[in-house]
């Protein structure tokens, strides 16, 4: 113990005795994050799409989305703590609540960036207007919409640290445990993960958008539109 | 519902902003937070604005500022702030508690937004509009005060928006990491028995300032914003201004 106390571990001797933990924190990390963009992506897709058709419904679902996206993650855990407690459901609620203002955005912006002159080629070939969404107004609004859902997946990955407060952190219970305990190892192995597994996570949709759009690699990668509208975001 | 209402009460209990548990009230606190936020702003916004107008105006750097973004949209800023809160304490272990370790997490954390929608604004203006304001012979510096600058304002504006609101928030979690601030109100009252009323009436304040911040920086936001003949303020002056709170987010 005396030996221990005057030797703290170094950093790999601390990672060799507790994988399990980390690998443990990281799946709860990576899965408290999957199902937050998960619903949040179920959430705002048919919210987009009658925000899209319905233009009058944007400004009040931006308004709304974009009040909850201002609430520091912190603050709603904790006013959440009366109706769903100290469990995940609080922490889940929260986070799906962040991603709907990037999700939606850029799913919209996907969506107008369609051009009308493709729509009315369609139009004209007798598509309906289910499948005008389906077959064309989706499949070409999706480098936006993986866009958003790159920045919504990078995003979560960070706010899940914060679920500490409420014991659902994944790798930010590293993080604070580390910070209590003064023992700055397990604080790096914690924010090196989550940044490795935003990173990964990022790279990962970055492939899934290449394989679903293989129109976009040939000649100019992305329409002008896109450029503009989502350079930062696309980035 | 009756713990927001305890909550409400607490927050309206004009004792409570002088002292709350032997320690410092709500007022105190608050005038912390908010000081505290505005520095880390201040000094965010003379080193991000600066090199985002040359680089912007060079056309070039768009590397720089995307791995910026990009990098500080991936480091989790409760993350910054422990290691911030670290480090400080390992080299100078009397400024632990001080203001310095919050004030370099949040002001790193600031940098980004600011730093990519300057570059993103002024790099968007038309390049023929450049070109014109260089053949009337407007010099490089005219160029960027007086043509690159106003256009870009309203992105250069939201930029500042979303790191307000972003060191507003973080500054909570300073509570947690040895600092002041509102947060200080959370943690008392997840660390000791019986506050839950100080616990949701902190986090209401939390998101309270949080909205203020919004709302006030949205109206320079607005100020900013170049009107059209139609009267209506818009954001497409230049037709090529991407939307502001997509990058912000």
């Amino acid at each position: 113990m005396i030996a221990q106390a005057l030797h703290p571990p170094t950093i790999w001797e601390w990672v060799g005795d507790h994988t399990s933990l980390i690998l443990s924190r990281l799946g709860q990390h990576a899965e408290l994050t999957i199902i937050a963009v998960a619903i949040g992506l179920a959430i705002s897709l048919p919210l987009s799409i009658v925000a899209y058709r319905h233009s009058r419904v944007y400004p009040p679902i931006t308004w709304f989305t974009g009040l909850m996206y201002t609430i520091p993650s912190v603050a709603l855990f904790v006013l959440l703590i009366p109706f769903t407690g100290l469990s995940n459901v609080t922490v889940e609620i929260g986070l799906v609540s962040y991603t709907l203002l990037i999700l939606i955005r850029n799913i919209v912006v996907g969506l107008r960036g369609v051009s009308e002159d493709v729509k009315e080629a369609a139009v004209g070939m007798g598509y309906t207007r289910r499948q005008l969404l389906w077959r064309v107004e989706l499949p070409m609004a999706l480098p936006a919409i993986v866009a958003g859902v790159r920045v919504a997946t990078v995003s979560t990955v960070g706010l899940v640290t914060v679920g500490f407060i409420i014991g659902h952190g994944g790798l930010g219970e590293l993080i604070i445990e580390g910070l209590n305990r003064f023992y700055t190892p397990e604080v790096i192995v914690g924010v090196v993960m989550s940044v490795a597994l935003a990173l990964v996570a990022d790279g990962l949709l970055l492939l899934l958008e290449r394989r679903l759009t293989p129109w976009a690699r040939s000649g100019t990668r992305v329409r002008p539109f896109l450029r503009t509208q989502t350079d930062a975001v696309t980035a | 519902m009756h713990q927001f209402v305890q909550a409400l009460d607490w927050i309206f209990t004009g004792s409570n902003w002088d002292q709350v548990n032997f320690g410092t009230g709500i007022r105190g606190q608050l005038a912390y937070h908010v000081e505290l936020s505005l520095i880390s702003l201040v000094i965010a916004t003379a080193i991000a604005i600066p090199v985002g107008l040359v680089v912007g105006h060079k056309r070039r750097g768009q590397f720089l500022a995307v791995s910026v973004a990009n990098l500080g949209r991936a480091i989790p800023s409760f993350a910054l702030l422990v290691l911030a809160f670290i480090v400080v304490s390992n080299l100078w272990p009397s400024l632990g508690f001080s203001m310095l370790p919050t004030t370099i997490a949040l002001v790193l954390l600031a940098i980004p937004p600011i730093l990519t929608n300057t570059y993103v604004g002024i790099q968007a203006v038309d390049a023929d509009t450049v070109e014109a304001a260089r053949g009337m012979g407007l010099s490089e510096r005219q160029v960027l005060f007086r043509l690159e600058v106003p256009l870009a304002a309203p992105l250069i504006m939201a930029g500042l928006r979303t790191s307000a609101v972003t060191v507003v928030a973080t500054a909570t979690l300073a509570g947690f990491a040895g600092g002041g601030g509102l947060g200080v109100f959370l943690y008392l009252g997840f660390t000791q028995q019986g506050q839950q009323h100080i616990l949701i009436g902190g986090a209401m304040l939390v998101a309270a300032l949080a909205i203020l911040t919004e709302v006030v920086f949205g109206g320079f936001e607005r100020l900013v914003t170049p009107r059209t003949h139609s009267g209506r303020r818009t954001r497409k002056a230049q037709g090529q201004v991407p939307e502001p709170r997509a990058i912000a987010a």
